[in-house]
């Protein structure tokens, strides 16, 4: 007899609501007529996100479940909640600036150009598959860290990134940029995947299950002949992980990426995918890969050099904003890759967790932030992204320009801003752990954000200190979805770098039971 | 013997990895990360026989889905910058560098 399976369906709520509202709102493109649809999808897309992070505040009161959901498929433990409620509230702010109708073509089936593109534009065409197309990449975002075993953590993966190839493609500006993004992001991930894929296909050779919880007791047994199957498998998986939070060397796509997608999707990529890769990239290595942690480390610990060097060194050859933004996003994924490795005894391992969990916060509300500063900043032809036609904007209209320094500023880490704190928290537990060569690479991390901090200041001073040009770029008027953004990005930015001390107690409790195991 | 069946697997895998690094196409590029994909489902299903359970199997038809999906979003991507481009080599498609 087959006995059927349990599902916490309480456990699962957030993820069904964010999924359920999303098919809901592919019914409302097939149904709902043109002039309705945005009506329908905007507050949809916003409540839904608003009911998932309720829930998982209201699971968080009542108690974190010690044992995974969903046949161990799915852990909904301390950390995935917290990391849950950050990316609802990334998302929140990035859907806010998603519902910028001047973000998005028309009709991406047009050539650039062409008659038909006009037609388009004329009648006022526009893609509201955006809003259940994003909604469908945050379902992905949150299964991706909460997985438990890596066939969801695959699907998951897909689930994640299917939709943000398509929303790459979209821009209604610089169309080809747009495109090519769209398909370098595409064929390099479904690439990178196949790693994934087949480091899952070698893990489940060794322990003959993609269970994390079974891969971990296999690895404690350990003995067979089978140790060149898990060094592959390990390898592989982390390829692909790795590739998603654009760890060089293969970051190869990031700047590409963010700089061809619109604007609010680069925003939503370099928060939300960026905090789902880690907390999928934790889970891996330190559940189901945490015994084996002396294969693991001197590869994670070369990748974690190499990638805040080239993220720091070639951002400051940078010319473009968003590629600049970019590069900087890879450096930061350098500086939490230290914290990964900070893996010790349970105490360690909650210190080191807690300090990821805050520079995720820290640095996804900035991020953000940044890129919402970005999409105001106007061309004739599209957002003015050429760092010289920044240059004097800090007397034209010196507040926008004041926010960017101060985001700018929390990036490289200034003591006041909530970068300081996020920087300081994960170095601190890799210092705790008392070993020579993860302080050495503190020492490099320090030394490369100091490297990162003279592209940000070139940037601030240029802003200030050069004469703007008479045809320079117009600041357009914020709508009140972005100066929300803006605002909301502003001040949680100076609240944690003032008093950090209340989301730090939230990070350490959601760190404390650690993952489930 | 399963061994047969990794190797073979190991070497599909490589395979498709070299054809998405040396080919120019992009259609022919993704046909190279399909069957990556199904090389990997010759691996599952072998280690599946080879531990005796059928998980494997299952995850096999977990990856033809999600293959089939991806081929879906690929090709409508593929064919939009073809329309634009009349082209589908991916060395045109080189805007964005540096």
């Amino acid at each position: 007899m087959i006995t059927a399976p349990t599902i916490e369906y309480f456990a699962l709520a957030p993820l069904l609501i964010i999924f359920g509202a999303a098919i809901i709102g592919v019914l409302v493109e097939a149904f709902a007529p043109r002039y309705l649809r945005r009506a329908v999808h905007v507050p949809l897309t916003l409540l839904s996100l608003v009911g998932a992070f309720a829930l998982v505040i209201l699971q968080t009161v009542r108690g974190v479940p010690t044992t995974p959901a969903a046949m161990g498929s799915v852990a909904v433990d301390g950390p995935t909640l917290f990391i849950w409620g950050t990316i609802l509230v990334l998302s929140f702010v990035s859907v806010l600036l998603i519902n910028d109708e001047e973000q998005f073509v028309p009709s991406a089936a047009a050539v650039p150009g062409s008659a038909e593109e006009e037609k388009a534009i004329t009648e006022g065409a526009a893609h509201t598959e955006v809003y259940p197309l994003a909604l469908f990449a945050i379902g992905g975002m949150l299964l991706f860290p909460a997985s438990n075993d890596l066939l969801i953590m695959f699907v998951a993966l897909e689930v994640m990134s299917l939709p943000l190839y398509l929303l790459c493609g979209l821009a209604r500006r610089r169309r080809l940029l747009s495109q090519e993004a769209s398909v370098k992001y595409f064929l390099l991930g479904a690439f990178s995947s196949a790693f994934f894929l087949y480091g899952t296909a070698l893990l489940y050779g060794f322990a003959g299950t993609v269970d994390l919880l079974g891969i971990r007791e296999r690895l404690a047994v350990g003995g067979g002949g089978t140790e060149t199957l898990l060094l592959v498998g390990t390898a592989m998986l982390g390829v692909g992980l790795l590739f998603k939070i654009g760890a060089a060397p293969f970051q190869a796509w990031k700047p590409d990426v963010y700089q061809g997608a619109p604007t609010p999707i680069t925003a939503l990529m370099a928060s939300g995918t960026l905090v789902a890769a880690f907390g999928a990239v934790l889970r891996v290595f330190w559940v189901a890969l945490g015994n084996d942690s002396w294969n693991w480390e001197p590869i994670m610990w070369g990748v974690a050099a190499l990638t805040m060097v080239a993220g720091s060194i070639l951002a400051i050859t940078q010319t473009d904003i968003k590629r600049m933004l970019a590069y900087s996003s890879i450096a930061h994924a350098g500086f939490l890759l230290v914290g990964v490795m900070a893996v010790g005894e349970r105490g360690q391992n909650a210190l080191a967790l807690s300090g990821l969990l805050f520079y995720l916060v820290t640095y996804g509300i900035t991020t953000v932030g940044a890129f919402a500063i970005v999409t105001l900043v106007r061309d004739p032809g599209g957002e003015a992204w050429h760092l010289s036609r920044w240059a004097g904007l800090g007397k034209r209209s010196p507040k926008l320009a004041g926010l960017f320094a101060f985001f700018l500023l929390a990036f490289a880490g200034i003591p006041l801003t909530s970068g300081f704190f996020g920087k300081y928290a994960v170095f601190r537990s890799a210092v705790a752990l008392g070993e020579a060569w993860l302080t050495g690479l503190v020492v490099l991390a320090v030394v490369a954000s100091a490297a990162a901090a003279f592209f940000y200041v070139r940037v601030i001073v240029l802003m200030f200190f050069s004469d703007p040009s008479a045809d320079g770029p117009t600041v357009v008027t914020p709508s009140w979805a972005t100066s929300t953004v803006v605002g909301f990005s502003a001040f949680a930015t100076v609240a944690l770098g003032v008093f950090p001390q209340p989301v730090l107690d939230l990070a350490e409790k959601a760190a404390k039971s650690l993952f489930v195991q | 013997m399963t061994t047969h069946y990794l190797v073979l697997s190991a070497l599909l895998f490589a395979i498709g990895g070299i054809g998405v690094l040396v080919r120019r196409n992009a259609i022919v590029v993704f046909m190279c990360v399909e069957l990556m994909l199904n090389a990997c489902n010759l691996a599952f299903v072998t280690f599946a026989r080879q531990n005796g359970n059928i998980d494997g199997q299952v995850i096999a038809f977990f990856v033809m889905i999600v293959a089939a999906a991806e081929v879906v979003i690929g090709l409508a991507i593929i064919v939009t910058i073809f329309r634009t481009r009349r082209s589908a080599s991916v060395d045109d498609a080189s805007l964005l560098k540096y």
